[in-house]
């Protein structure tokens, strides 16, 4: 029986869908609309609230807290400053993804750090014989993502006291809420601007209510899960589970990926050593990686044309797909796309996957599996730049 | 700065002074650092009372593998007595295994016929499953996680001779190995003094009682190399154990190996997770381009290396080794020879271990309280007189008596060693004084030494005596953990040659040996 979060009382009384989802242990609204593509638009257009209290959340505090999170990241920590924020993958031994997440450093010897998957083991075990705590905080710890081109005005009203101008992407800011200490970080899994809340869980309501009814004014809505799973793949965020598995639950190689496999070579940085799976990575960067990550656009007509000789007018998946299917190229299967959705901004089939190398340079043409009437046929797609969607007001 | 040494050997118990003696006969240059003031580390002899000389560790030279005796021509003077163990009762007199099978026989006829005759057989069972497992003591395990099939030819020897074992032998040996020692003797005997005399043989230095599971495997590994009459063998060193490191460290030296002792090693130097010397207690640094550790594996990373140079599968692998130190030592300097209940006449009964351990069910109940945290409250002692057959080791006429204490958990439920050492010498006079009545009036000097000693002054992690509790899933391939088991570290050019790994613990310089040819197969 999955929990409650500390928000339950209100996503509850607001969730008329009904329709809920397991997250980590936790009962999560998928939409709190009957349907969610106004909640899509809200994040788009507006400003969405998500509940995001199932994160996993660890905070590492003490004189080795700095090196503990050098060791277990593939980026240099140090290079994030006091209320900065930085974005990192964390590895095996073998260099293959465990989990990402964002790593906020809230002194110089205390750092937050979320993930998707429960990591605190893990974590201790890398920080076995260091003079550091790990400690899991996700239950004390409520979190809401305030996301969309009007988050910062609902923030600006609720808490004027506060520089809101002045926060940049990645940094943090301490504030007050309806007299509630909140930390504020300007991070999200949407791509676009937004926030994300860091609250004590016990007061967790307050801080909802108060944005909740400065929001009116914004056209803020709640959103679920299956709005942010449209706005996570028009940026291009991969999932984990869905588009990789972790390194902890892989059964076999071909489930692992490395940061190469994921696109994510920018966070390996070349001249830091001594992280957890460096040797393997430093070989891999040498030598190449096996897997790549890629974005995909169906070809909209060629798809039509497949529905259309069915007698059918094309069905596209409404929600994000998570249902991994084949990409081909020049008739043989180089790989998979993992997530797939028409995207209502772009009014485009996108979908993200992985295929082997040297396959799936942009611009290369493939095809990837759709069903039409229970029928397999291949659609042709084009490998695109990501993110599908960056909007200028997600960093500005 | 370029090195002086090729190789540096961190210990110098016997099997750092084994790797130490062959990388310098292969002309490394090699300094061996050892903590102590002696040689020698658990196999070692030493003077606690004036005049009396005690060996450190382990009493058993047998066990020490005659290929590393020839290779090194080393002379070695052993003594052995008629008996390997005589156990003790109170109301009744004692049983011998002798070294001689007929007259362990006649001795066991009095006690049930039926135990006679199946010993005969017994003996020879155990005799040819030692014969086959003895092929594993000096090779090298395979890596499973990275298995390499030329690292598998030297085992295809003891998969033949396995085979060769037939249906129904292969059958047997996958049957006993995983088997209680508890079990296997109540397949084969009914006399609850012989079954727990032999059931020592199965649980010395772990931590377990002998209905656990393994502890069958432990009196068979206890016997490789070392075979007496269906248990294992006893065989002293002239002098003292201490004359075996002496031996090793002289040709050691004469292959030009410098050892250097009240030389503590506080830190293994890494660079880029490559090994480059070491740091001494003093604080000098040496650089070697070989580092071999002959101390416990746990301590040697952890603490030497630390736990943040390593691969973290492997420090998950190491945390969770268990070492669990089960035993104590009383030693005592004695005027004059003792007399033991249920021993009319000596005629050599003395000679071999002397057993305070009346029936599997006595060690059981031992255990029970060790399992808990506590010393047994009525512990197995397991009794040497190496005096008996080796008078210099003490004055004329006197004595050295050392027992073995099961169980001595390491961590005591209540209270610390150093406030139970006492209390534990205390209950082994005790006990002692019921199967030695009048033994008090003869103790010159008493000695006790705690599993927190044993930590102290051997680094013995948690006072395990074997670097590492021997049991199934520590053996082979996964001693001292799994990914780590060919002697080589997760750190570039250190390596692993004590009794933390392949084979294991006991005086067989296996380790030691494995390691080095390791070694100089990778400088090749």
């Amino acid at each position: 029986m999955p929990l409650p979060t500390p928000f339950h009382r209100r996503t509850s009384a607001l969730c008329q869908s009904q329709e809920w989802r397991e997250w980590s242990g936790y009962l999560s609204a998928i939409t709190y609309a009957p349907t969610h593509d106004i909640e899509y638009s809200a994040i788009r257009n507006a400003a969405g609230l998500i509940d995001i209290s199932p994160l996993y959340k660890y905070e590492i505090h003490g004189a080795d807290a700095l090196a503990l999170l050098n060791r277990i990241m593939t980026r240099e920590i140090g290079r994030c400053k006091i209320g900065q924020v930085i974005y990192s993958p964390w590895c095996d031994d073998d260099g293959k993804i465990i989990d990402e997440g964002t790593i906020a450093r809230l002194h110089n010897d205390s750092f937050r750090v979320t993930a998707a998957d429960p990591n605190l083991r893990w974590f201790q075990d890398c920080g076995y014989g260091m003079h550091v705590e790990v400690r899991d905080v996700s239950a004390e710890l409520a979190a809401l993502a305030l996301q969309g081109p009007n988050s910062r005005g609902i923030l600006k009203t609720i808490s004027p006291e506060s520089d809101w101008d002045a926060l940049k992407y990645y940094r943090l800011l301490k504030t007050e809420i309806g007299g509630i200490p909140v930390t504020v970080s300007r991070t999200g899994y949407t791509g676009d601007l937004g926030y994300e809340l860091w609250i004590p869980a016990a007061h967790a309501e307050v801080v909802w209510d108060e944005i909740i009814n400065a929001g009116r004014d914004y056209g803020l809505l709640p959103a679920g899960l299956a709005a942010l799973d449209i706005v996570r793949l028009e940026a291009a965020l991969r999932l984990i589970e869905v588009d990789y598995i972790s390194a902890h639950r892989a059964i076999n190689r071909a489930e692992e990926y490395s940061p190469y496999d994921l696109g994510l070579g920018w966070t390996v940085p070349r001249d830091k050593i001594n992280f957890v799976g460096w040797r393997r990575l430093r070989r891999e960067q040498q030598h190449g990686s096996s897997k790549r990550f890629v974005g995909l656009e169906v070809d909209w007509l060629a798809l039509r044309k497949l529905f259309m000789r069915a007698d059918l007018p094309p069905q596209v998946a409404g929600r994000t797909s998570r249902l991994g299917v084949p990409i081909y190229g020049n008739g043989i299967q180089i790989g998979q796309a993992t997530s797939m959705t028409f995207s209502p901004t772009l009014k485009k089939y996108i979908a993200i996957g992985t295929v082997n190398r040297p396959h799936g340079l942009v611009g290369s043409e493939v095809e990837v599996e759709i069903t039409v009437e229970y029928e397999r046929k291949r659609a042709p797609a084009r490998i695109v730049k990501t993110p599908f969607y960056s909007p200028k007001r997600k960093r500005a | 700065m370029s090195p002086i040494y090729d190789a540096i050997v961190i210990g110098a118990g016997h099997n750092g002074l084994v790797t130490a003696a062959f990388l310098a006969r292969a002309g490394n240059r090699v300094l061996v650092l050892e903590r102590r003031e002696n040689i020698g580390g658990a196999a070692g002899t030493e003077e606690i009372y004036p005049g009396f000389y005690f060996n450190t560790g382990a009493h058993n030279a047998g066990l020490f593998r005659t290929e590393i005796i020839k290779a090194l021509d080393l002379d070695l003077d052993f003594i052995e007595g008629p008996a390997i163990l005589t156990a003790l009762k109170t109301d009744g007199p004692a049983l011998t295994i002798w070294r001689d099978p007929t007259e362990t026989a006649h001795e066991l006829r009095d006690l049930s016929s039926a135990d006679a005759d199946a010993y005969i057989e017994f003996s020879e069972y155990v005799s040819r499953l030692v014969e086959v497992l003895d092929g594993m003591m000096l090779q090298t395990p395979p890596d499973l996680s990275n298995l390499k099939i030329r690292a598998l030819f030297p085992w295809l020897k003891l998969a033949l001779k396995v085979r060769r074992m037939g249906r129904r032998g292969m059958m047997e040996l996958m049957r006993v190995l995983p088997m209680s020692i508890t079990d296997l003797l109540d397949n084969w005997f009914e006399s609850d003094l012989l079954k727990g005399a032999l059931g020592t043989r199965g649980i010395i230095g772990t931590m377990q009682g002998p209905r656990a599971s393994g502890t069958a495997l432990m009196y068979f590994y206890g016997l490789l190399g070392s075979i007496g009459n269906g248990v294992q063998a006893l065989r002293f060193m002239r002098g003292g154990m201490g004359r075996l490191p002496a031996a090793l460290a002289s040709v050691a030296k004469h292959h030009g190996a410098v050892i250097q002792t009240g030389a503590g090693v506080e830190r293994i130097l890494i660079d880029q997770g490559v090994a480059r010397g070491v740091a001494l207690a003093s604080g000098e640094e040496i650089r070697a381009t070989t580092i071999v550790s002959s101390a416990e594996p746990r301590h040697t990373l952890f603490e030497l290396v630390g736990a943040h140079h390593l691969p973290v599968r492997i420090v998950r692998r190491l945390k969770n080794l268990r070492l669990r130190g089960s035993t104590a030592r009383v030693n005592l300097a004695l005027r004059a020879m003792p007399r033991f209940t249920g021993i009319a006449d000596d005629s050599g009964r003395l000679s071999g271990h002397i057993l305070v351990a009346p029936s599997l069910d006595y060690l059981e109940h031992a255990y029970d309280d060790a399992k808990y945290g506590k010393i047994s409250a009525q512990p197995t002692l397991d009794i040497l007189i190496p005096t008996i057959l080796d008078p210099s080791l003490a004055p004329d006429g006197r004595h050295v008596m050392t027992i073995n204490v099961q169980y001595a958990p390491y961590d005591l439920r209540d209270g610390d060693w150093d406030q139970q050492k006492e209390i534990l010498g205390e209950r082994v006079m005790q006990l002692l004084a019921k199967y030695a009545p009048g033994i008090r009036d003869l103790v010159l000097h008493k000695q006790v030494i705690t599993p927190l000693d044993l930590e102290r002054d051997f680094g013995m992690t948690e006072g395990s005596i074997f670097h590492g509790q021997m049991a199934m899933d520590q053996m082979l391939f996964m001693r001292p953990v799994a990914g780590m088991s060919g002697y080589q570290t997760p750190i570039e050019n250190l390596f692993l040659c004590g009794a933390g790994t392949h084979p294991g613990g006991g005086v067989t310089g296996a380790p030691g040996y494995n390691a080095a040819r390791e070694i100089l197969r990778l400088q090749r």
